[in-house]
């Protein structure tokens, strides 16, 4: 089954590239406050049962694709498309 | 084998390492044996008395510096290494590696002002608690390059606190060159026999090519190595 892992800086956590970002959306006359910039990663499991997936995305954000001081991550099961 | 050499220093690469051929050159200049090893190995170099992760992109940076190497299969024999308390230094993405792998405290994050950043500069020896400073003073400052996107050290407030309360901040920038909380630019593990900071030593060896304050680092590490370690 499909998954999406998305990975944010955590509140508070400086993030330059969404700063620069903000500033070149400034820039280009939109009105936007903040900009943030995260991570998604796309995950096809083996698995089709939700709650396992959810077990092993959360295992695998924990172990590899977040750093918990900087990064929080959330999980989508399915095709979010 | 000589009886002059002095103590084995292995020298690690990872694929995208680049600073590694730097390294064991600035240890042999300082009297040490270095030792090439292959991330793919599974075990250190038989006498291996140090460790030096060296600098580089290592799997070309993916996900987050270092998060990847901290998997290579010769990180193992590292941390079991690191555990028997032999000396480990990280230098730049070695530093990376060592906080991605929970060797070292905290994160390198991307550089505030959004540049990759070379330049010569001054860092202060914070603390002498580690294995590595025996010959350094407090206050010592030390002329030593950096080069680097991400090297915007960060820990929480109580990590930080914490880590200075345990003498575990070896250098700071004197001054703020990367956005790193405290300025700091190395650390220790509570043990202090880790060491990780992002200027690189093993550039700042030889007169003819600038400042060489990295002599002291690298000795420091070349002393630490100097008790034979089980492992």
């Amino acid at each position: 089954m499909k998954a999406t892992v998305l990975i944010r800086p955590k509140e508070g956590i400086l993030d330059p590239q969404g700063e620069a970002v903000g500033e070149a959306l400034r820039t280009l006359g939109f009105a936007v406050t903040s900009a943030r910039v995260g991570r998604l990663v796309d995950v096809d499991l083996e698995t089709d049962d939700p709650a396992e997936a959810e077990t092993a995305l959360a295992a695998m954000s924990r172990d590899l694709l977040a750093n918990p001081l900087i990064e929080s991550f959330t999980i989508e099961i399915g095709d979010g498309a | 084998m000589s009886e002059a050499l002095g103590p084995r220093i292995a020298v690690v690469t990872f694929p995208g390492s680049n600073d590694d051929g730097d390294a064991a050159l600035a240890l042999e200049l300082l009297g040490a044996e270095a030792v090439r090893v292959w991330h793919a190995e599974t075990a250190l170099p038989e006498g291996a008395a140090g460790v030096v992760l060296p600098g580089g992109f290592s799997y070309g940076d993916y996900l987050r510096c270092g998060a990847i190497a901290r998997f290579a299969p010769v990180m193992e024999a590292v941390g079991a290494f690191a555990a028997s308390g032999g000396p480990v230094l990280g230098i730049c993405n070695g530093f990376q590696i060592l906080c991605e792998a929970g060797l070292l405290p905290g994160v390198l994050r991307q550089n505030r002002q959004e540049q990759f950043i070379c330049a010569d500069v001054t860092i202060t020896v914070e603390s002498t608690s580690s294995a590595f400073a025996s010959a350094w003073e407090i206050g010592q400052e030390l002329v030593i390059p950096i080069k680097h996107g991400e090297g915007n050290w960060y820990g929480d407030d109580e990590l930080v606190a914490g880590l200075e309360t345990r003498g575990q901040v070896a250098f700071r920038y004197a001054e703020d060159v990367n956005g790193a909380v405290g300025s700091v630019a190395g650390v220790t593990n509570e043990a202090g026999n880790v060491l990780g900071l992002m200027p690189h030593p093993e550039h700042a060896v030889d007169p003819l090519l600038g400042p060489t304050g990295g002599v002291a680092v690298l000795e420091g590490l070349l002393s630490a190595a100097g008790i034979p370690v089980t492992h």
